[in-house]
């Protein structure tokens, strides 16, 4: 996991940010999610409050969103909760942004499944494209990191960036789909094998081949 | 109450205990460092496990594991001997091997526990982490590195400091203990998480690399700086008191201590009156102490005496101080410096009679012109914990953070007549209801009113007593139950334009009001009533006497003597005895032995440790009126002559109440 640190504290944060309030429809967002939770529990409601802080930022400044500290502050006295536990949330879940990021977070996992399956080529992809892990590119438009598994094992190499995947890639579709990202084009999203829809077996069957036609008790052959 | 059977032993534990409880119940010692017994169960440094069957067969944490029926504990099996030390490998792969150049070594947790239940070797070769220092403040130093994450510190700022600034940040590998932005833990209590931190992680900043634990002697004594009478241990080497610990008391400080009486240590040695003076042509000289007694003596003033007692001396000085006055033919004697003059006729109306653990159970509290918080900071942890057990707390005074729900109803002492329909309804159905007076009301003359509305709502029931007062003075108890007080107050003193007053350390009295006295001051600091004084008699500080002490809730309480007072300084009874002779009367004590039988002979309470009962509550009567304008302690740190000595809390003083800012030293 890469290292993660506060953006610190600076005017210049203050300035930008001090004056942080929900929009319009983010506020009604809000007491919405408030209201989930029963009176005096509401700060429950941390969790998606900072994502919704979150991509408030991350509109403002048309990136994937982050959270400065006067974000964080701002939530605190919204749900009326110390600020140091909604800054213990945010740095404990790494898809909360702490630090500036850029349009696409290209999140590669790593993890030994998709390893096996060639992320290192695809981390490859990424380095040939000017991204580097843990920064984000001169133009501000990806943002590179190597995360742990993201539970898309059976269609292993995988990437995600923001909030859609991109499963069975080849270096070629990484390039590709960087490609067409930073041309403002929306990638298909999901396997990028052509026959694939989900996660189906992609080729023939291998095991439970009899249970295509019917409801196949296996514990006789046992 | 279950019964269950640890290593063979079969016993019955009380319901809702834990496991480890149970072992300690048992006898048995379970390792911990996460566990304590003041803070909410956590469970995450695994270092207790136990085997317990039925259960899973695997090794159990003890600590949050609820004791049930018939439960067949082991604490010596080899499973709870492997699993202690694959625990204790886990814990020391990320623990720098620096106990060599750590304050905690001699009194670590760690490192106790590792020679007791480590493997003795680390198979670990990769590379230990490292984590930053944080920032926390004047008094509490860091080495991140070693922290174990076992968030002790995060759970009593939250839970006993009601004050939320530090937390664990980040996660797994990376977490890392911190305050919010590294800024300053600024409460009143905030050294406490030094005691609480099982390894070298937190500790003092002004005690850094000072001595090692096994150096020092270890003296049992009471804390002066507020009435609470915290039970403290004074750590000395040589002739210097290096720290100041609290001492496990549940009646008193549980096992707390406030910053300011922890940190007044470095004010022992600092600006000391280490001979006497005299003042001659309006400058102070010094003086050897034969001058200084020829001086007392060419004041001969007969009985036109007054003795000023200040707030951290203890009973036997002011006894002493009364006997000499006695013998010159006076009672002109007064503790209440700032000019406090409430009826003290009764003792039980002065005194703070629910006991400080049994506040804890009250279930309604009115605070009468108190910031409690200043006045008696582990009063404030006591009301905490009634708050959480359901009470309702409501404040008359000007407003102040009591970091738990409070109801503040103004600044005027009229309400107390008029209560607002809410608080008479919350104090009719209150079970054991109490109100708490503090300094700010008394100087009002609100006593009267307190006691009506003790009257009014019957706070004195069957095993219960609901009437309080909590003093600010570590002398004031003791001052009133010898005599230290005028009907008039101070004003009566002044009144009776004595020709020598003698001060025993009482550093806030106004002496400009005393222009026409020779001043004769018996005090151990430089401060305040020093540069009033004509004559300076060096006395001893508390840590350099014995002494008995009746704090707030007239809890007769002794300390002793840690080291020997500085310079020509002597113990002030020795002093009054000399005086006796220079000024030719008797005051009928040689020894110590013989002063403290004396005073016990004349106020036999003073000879018993414990709680003082002073009877029944009397009757009230008229209205209180007026505005609270304010609290009386304007600076919490720098409260006593010893803390406004101490370059320690006048650094908390300048940088968390006046927001100065500090380089930090390279290191």
């Amino acid at each position: 996991m890469a290292d993660r640190y506060i953006e610190p504290d600076s005017p210049e944060l203050r300035a930008r940010w001090g004056g942080f309030a929900w929009t319009a429809e983010n506020a009604e967002q809000a007491k919405v999610i408030v209201g989930r939770y029963p009176a005096g529990r509401q700060r429950s409601a941390v969790m998606p409050l900072l994502d919704l802080a979150q991509r408030q930022v991350g509109a403002e400044l048309n990136t994937q969103g982050w959270l400065p500290i006067p974000v964080m502050e701002y939530i605190a006295k919204y749900l009326d909760m110390p600020v140091i536990r909604v800054v213990e949330v945010a740095t404990f879940y790494t898809m909360y942004n702490i630090a500036p990021i850029g349009r696409f977070h290209v999140q590669v996992c790593g993890t030994t499944p998709c390893m096996l399956r060639g992320s290192d080529d695809i981390l490859a992809a990424c380095k040939g494209k000017g991204l580097k892990k843990g920064h984000t590119t001169a133009d501000g438009m990806f943002t590179l990191t190597e995360v742990e598994c993201m539970g898309n094992c059976a269609s292993a190499p995988m990437v995600q960036i923001n909030d859609d995947n991109y499963e069975d890639l080849t270096p070629a579709d990484m390039e590709r789909i960087l490609d067409e990202l930073a041309a403002g084009k929306q990638p298909k999203t999901g396997t990028q094998l052509p026959g694939r829809h989900t996660v189906e077996p992609a080729g023939a069957l291998s095991n439970l081949t009899a249970m295509v036609d019917a409801n196949h008790d296996y514990r006789g052959e046992w | 109450m279950p019964k269950v059977k640890v290593d063979g032993i079969e016993l019955e534990v009380p319901a809702g205990a834990t496991v480890l409880q149970a072992c300690e119940l048992a006898g048995k010692e379970i390792p911990r460092f996460c566990y304590h017994e003041r803070l909410s169960i956590a469970g995450n440094c695994r270092m207790c496990l136990v085997e317990v069957k039925p259960g899973p067969p695997k090794p159990q944490a003890s600590c949050a594991l609820p004791a049930t029926e018939g439960q067949e504990i082991r604490t010596d099996s080899e499973m709870v001997k492997k699993a202690r030390e694959g625990v204790m490998e886990f814990l020391l792969i990320n623990h720098p091997l620096d106990c060599p150049i750590c304050d905690q070594g001699g009194e670590c947790d760690l490192q106790d526990q590792s020679v007791a239940y480590g493997r003795g070797a680390s198979r670990y070769h990769e590379h230990k982490r490292a984590v930053t220092e944080k920032y926390m403040g004047p008094l509490i130093k860091t080495t991140m590195t070693r922290c174990i994450h076992c968030t002790r510190c995060v759970r009593f700022s939250e839970e006993v400091a009601g004050v939320d600034e530090i937390g664990a940040l980040y996660r797994g590998e990376t977490m890392q203990i911190s305050t919010y932005l590294e800024k300053a833990a600024a409460h009143e209590l905030s050294a406490n998480v030094i005691d609480l931190c099982p390894v070298g992680a937190l500790t003092s900043r002004p005690y850094a690399f000072e001595a090692r634990p096994w150096e020092l002697k270890k003296t049992l004594s009471i804390d002066v700086s507020d009435a609470i009478g915290s039970n403290i241990r004074l750590d000395s080497r040589g002739r210097e008191v290096l720290r100041i610990l609290p001492r496990v008391n549940d009646d008193v400080n549980e096992e707390w201590l406030s910053d300011r009486a922890r940190y007044m240590v470095d004010g022992l040695t600092r600006r000391r009156l280490d001979k006497p003076w005299l003042r001659r042509d309006g400058k102070l000289v010094a003086a050897t102490w034969a001058e200084a007694f020829e001086a007392v003596a060419k004041i001969n003033p007969g009985s036109a005496v007054a003795v000023v007692a200040g707030d951290l001396v203890d009973c036997e000085t002011m006894f002493a101080a009364k006997k000499l006055a006695g013998a010159l033919g006076s009672t002109l004697l007064e503790g209440r410096q700032t000019g406090l003059a409430y009826d003290f006729s009764n003792m039980a109306a002065v005194n703070f009679n629910s006991t400080l653990a049994g506040i804890e159970d009250a279930d309604a509290v009115l605070i009468v012109g108190s910031m409690i918080r200043d006045e008696a900071p582990l009063l404030n942890t006591r009301l905490r914990k009634a708050v959480k057990k359901g009470a309702k707390v409501f404040i008359v005074g000007p407003q102040w953070d009591p970091t738990y729900p409070a109801t503040f109803l103004g600044d005027d002492l009229a309400v107390l007549g008029n209560l607002p329909a809410d608080v008479s309804d919350a104090f009719g159905a209150a079970q054991k209801p109490a109100i708490i007076i503090g300094g700010a009301a008394l100087g009002k003359g609100a006593l009267g009113a307190g006691l009506a509305f003790a009257e009014q709502f019957n706070l004195v029931r069957d095993g219960w007593n609901g009437f309080n007062v909590v003093h600010m003075a570590a002398a004031r108890m003791g001052g009133l139950m010898l005599g230290y007080a005028q009907k008039g107050g101070i004003a009566d003193l002044v009144a009776a334009k004595p020709k020598m007053v003698i001060s025993l350390g009482a550093d806030e009295v106004d002496f400009t009001r005393f222009a026409d006295s020779m001043i004769v001051h018996i005090g151990h600091h430089g401060d305040k009533a020093a540069h009033a004084a004509d004559v300076i008699l060096p006395a001893a500080a508390f840590s350099e006497k014995d002494g008995t002490y009746v704090n707030t809730e007239g809890r007769v309480q002794y300390a002793e003597k840690a080291v020997f007072a500085p310079g020509d300084a002597r113990e002030d009874w020795t002093i009054l005895r000399a005086m006796a002779d220079a000024l030719g009367v008797s005051v009928g004590f040689d020894s110590f032995e013989q002063l403290r039988a004396a005073m016990v002979a004349e106020v036999p309470a003073l000879g018993v440790e414990g709680l003082v009962d002073y009877g029944a509550l009397p009757a009230g009567g008229g209205k209180a009126e007026g505005l609270i304008a304010g609290y009386p302690i304007k600076d919490r740190y720098l409260t006593n002559a010893i803390a406004r000595s101490s370059p320690t809390l006048q650094r908390c003083s300048a940088e968390l109440l006046h927001g100065e800012t500090f380089a930090e030293a390279a290191e």
